[in-house]
């Protein structure tokens, strides 16, 4: 590790802790509907959208009509999308002609299961790319599908955190706010205003924003070259501030066009995080306890320096089985070293390592460098953050009412320990909310392993429907050995984990991967957003008790570290067995020069 | 049952007008008043005729150009509409035999290089379309080109030098020099050379 490189990532946090407040208190006076400065400007947009909608933004909402609501809303999301896909080749805006009569060779064909896998990856806030953006995708489809889910799903998941929340901060109540209104508000107040910013500081850096048909050109050396072009800034800058990280182009933030700069990068990473930083503040404000959101700050701090250096330290040491073949792997002032398979020179070692972490503990999935070319620890991080829940920071509202089903666990395993019932916030934890915390977690553990264990051994007929040319499930590996089993783990932890990201090398653009994984996904958003709903409504109904003596602090150091200790090992026990057969025996092989 | 279900309908339509009709519909004729050369691709011209973008790495083979890193995209490399990685883990046969291929050429062809070869000259980026090389890199096949080109070898470092860019802020991300803009100086100051 450099000096420099150690540099960057304190600098982002140094940032990341700098807004948290200030956005905090925003999103409080937002949700709680209050006026802020942006009123004059969007409240008529506001009251034209409730009309079009044909909301009342006065109404209260018990936890199941809230949750009925946002079901709906994601039904029709997925409709829309999903039509607007397959439609492609007749609606406008489609210059290469995909889906048409003369689409460009090597265009990928729309197909239905490729169109369920991308719409339930976009409505779940999840964004796993089985798509290549710039081979199969009308601009269309990217702007008016995959833009707009990208809002609104954030949108929605920071909705969900809101209620959750209400439900701490309420007592006696029957209801936990209006869907409708704190989608609309997240939405209209935070996440447009934000982007706004975000694309043109993005496009003025060289992210493209255009909707011209792709550029041929004749290269210095006489080649022919085709620039793919595109209305990348305005996706680019929703993508990560509402933590989905699906892109535009297969490449993700890697490529050039949609993160050109390292300033661009760096910018991209705190996209990432600040929403969901920023929640943790309007949590503590709105419990009334300001020290409550910053101990959950704490523990994901904690968190993600370990996964950050444990990363950065892996991806630095690099290859010893390519050290061998007399490469520099060492970082001398003018070249990074490590291992750079996956990597661009102009981010290096340091900034991949802090994006791969950023965009695991949050569930973004954009990536600025190819996980799957990672060595084996540094692969690891990624992984594990994902079997971890994405609760460091987390996704847009995700991160937090992730972060608040481990601190329901940690206070009853606290509780178990002195034998007193416990209590969080006030608020007694009795077997509902605990049962409804557990429910969550193990329907998404066993998406992921059940998964990933049925397709490590599933045979398909060589060119059946369900896997094509592949045959056998493992047949779409890029890897073999620890390295292709990975790749499924990975593929279902990411789609159980609402994440997005990839081991890559995976071709997972056929009917068993497209539909599995969408199973996940679909497992890992609503089987975790309904159990934790109705142990917000419970919450929501019960009397504040009065602290005592006895009461055990949520808000010191102690509590911290049992939060934090809580989600590793609740990580650690359920996937252990399977990070031993994946990235662990990998890291003991490579030091021995196995190759596969 | 019905009546519950429509807000969503009627929200999932008015949002998509909002915030993926409205929202680029903004955006893009902004970007490009404000920066019609970024939003475009910033697109690189020589006598006239665009040759690429400065964002996007191309194949340079001839020894009197600097050669970029190996790619992924496409079937040959650098195709800028297919873009990718060659997500080829750490104990992959094929990314070591690809590795000592690229590692034995880079010896053949910079014969005057004998200490270890910058990592990144041997490996693919994440996109398959990265622009830079290390600077190192550069270094390291600048007695070559200096001999394709029949000029001297510290004229030649004097461009990589010229054309490398630090890192942003003093800070962020690492010093590297742009393929393309480094062959196109080569080529303007040395114009007989081949």
């Amino acid at each position: 590790m450099t000096t420099l490189g150690v540099l960057q990532i304190l600098v982002f946090f140094t940032v990341i802790l700098a807004v948290t407040k200030p956005l905090g208190v925003f999103m409080t006076r937002l949700f709680a509907g209050e006026r802020t400065f942006l009123h004059p400007v969007l409240r008529p947009v506001e009251k034209l959208l409730y009309a079009l909608g044909g909301v009342d933004e006065k109404e209260e909402q018990r936890w199941t009509k809230y949750t009925a609501s946002l079901l709906s809303f994601s039904l029709f999301s997925f409709v829309v999308l999903y039509l607007l896909q397959r439609l492609q080749g007749v609606l406008p805006a489609n210059p290469q002609g995909f889906s048409g009569a003369h689409a460009p060779g090597g265009a990928t064909a729309m197909t239905p299961d490729l169109a369920f896998n991308t719409a339930v990856s976009f409505v779940t806030n999840t964004n796993w790319q089985s798509y290549v953006g710039e081979t199969t995708l009308s601009y269309l489809v990217q702007m008016a599908g995959l833009t707009v889910q990208n809002f609104v799903s954030a949108a929605a998941g920071i909705a969900i955190a809101v209620a959750v929340i209400r439900g701490f901060a309420r007592q006696q109540s029957s209801s936990l706010g209006n869907f409708w209104v704190d989608l609309v508000r997240g939405t209209l107040y935070l996440l447009l205003p934000l982007s706004l910013v975000g694309a043109l500081f993005l496009c003025s850096q060289g992210v493209i924003q255009n909707l011209s048909p792709y550029t041929q050109v004749t290269t210095v050396e006489g080649k022919a070259q085709v620039l793919a072009q595109g209305p990348v800034a305005s996706q680019e800058a929703i993508k990560m501030i509402g933590t989905n990280g699906g892109g535009f182009f297969n490449a993700n933030s890697a490529h050039p066009f949609e993160n050109p700069t390292p300033l661009t990068n760096f910018v991209q990473m705190l996209m990432i995080f600040i929403i969901p930083a920023g929640l943790t503040y309007t949590f503590g404000r709105m419990v009334g306890d300001t020290r409550q959101g910053w101990a959950l700050f704490a523990a994901m701090s904690l968190l993600f320096f370990a996964g950050v250096f444990a990363l950065y330290a892996s991806e630095q040491a690099g290859n010893p089985v390519l050290a061998k073949l007399g490469i520099q792997t060492a970082a001398t002032a003018n070249q990074p070293g490590g291992n750079m398979e996956g990597k661009e020179v102009r981010f290096g070692i340091a900034a991949t390592a802090l994006f791969a972490t950023i965009t695991t503990d949050a569930s973004c999935g954009a990536v600025n460098g190819m996980h799957d070319s990672f060595t084996p620890l540094g692969g690891l991080v990624p992984l594990f953050n994902l079997h971890l829940g994405e609760v460091i920071f987390g996704g847009v509202g995700a991160g937090l009412y992730g972060m608040l089903l481990f601190a329901i666990v940690a206070v009853f395993i606290a509780g178990l320990m002195v034998g007193r019932t416990p209590e969080y916030l006030g608020k007694k934890i009795e077997s509902k909310e605990v049962k409804m915390a557990m429910l969550a977690m193990l329907a998404t553990s066993a998406a992921i392993l059940l998964f990933s264990g049925i397709t490590a051994v599933i045979q398909f007929p060589k060119d059946a429907y369900w896997n094509g040319s592949y045959g056998p499930g493992v047949g779409n590996l890029n890897n073999s050995g620890p390295h292709g089993l990975a790749e499924i783990l990975y593929a279902y932890s990411s789609g159980a984990a609402n994440n997005g990201s990839a081991f890559a090398g995976i071709s997972a653009n056929t009917p068993w991967y497209n539909l599995t994984i969408g199973l996940a996904m679909l497992v890992g958003r609503f089987l975790m957003i309904i159990p934790l709903m109705a142990a917000a409504g419970s919450l929501a109904a019960k009397k504040r008790v009065p602290v005592t003596s006895g009461t055990f602090p949520t808000h010191g150091p102690l509590f911290v570290g049992l939060l934090a200790g809580t989600v590793v090992i609740v990580g650690a026990l359920t996937f252990f067995p399977a990070l031993s057969l994946t990235p662990i025996v990998e890291h003991f092989l490579m030091q021995q020069g196995r190759l596969f | 049952m019905w009546k519950q279900l429509l807000p969503g309908l009627r929200l999932t339509l008015a949002l998509t007008v909002l915030t993926g009709l409205a929202y680029p519909g903004i955006v893009t004729p902004l970007c490009q008043v404000l920066f019609p050369k970024q939003a475009n691709g910033s697109l690189v011209s020589l006598h006239g005729k665009v040759v690429g973008s400065s964002l996007i790495g191309q194949n340079f083979s001839k020894p009197g150009y600097f050669h970029p890193r190996p790619s992924a995209a496409g079937s040959d490399g650098y195709d800028a509409s297919a873009s990718s990685g060659s997500n080829l883990g750490p104990t992959s046969q094929k990314l070591v035999d690809r590795v000592k291929a690229s590692a034995d050429q880079f010896r053949k062809e910079n014969p005057g290089h004998t200490e270890p070869i910058p990592a990144d000259i041997l490996t693919a980026s994440g996109s398959g379309l990265d622009p830079h090389i290390s600077p190192a890199a550069a270094l390291a096949q600048a007695a070559r080109v200096a001999a394709a080109r029949g000029v001297d070898v510290e004229q030649v470092k004097a461009v990589i030098d010229q054309t490398t860019e630090g890192r942003a802020l003093g800070l962020l991300g690492e010093p590297r020099v742009n393929v393309l803009a480094l062959n196109m100086a080569m080529d303007q100051k040395f114009p007989a050379a081949r």
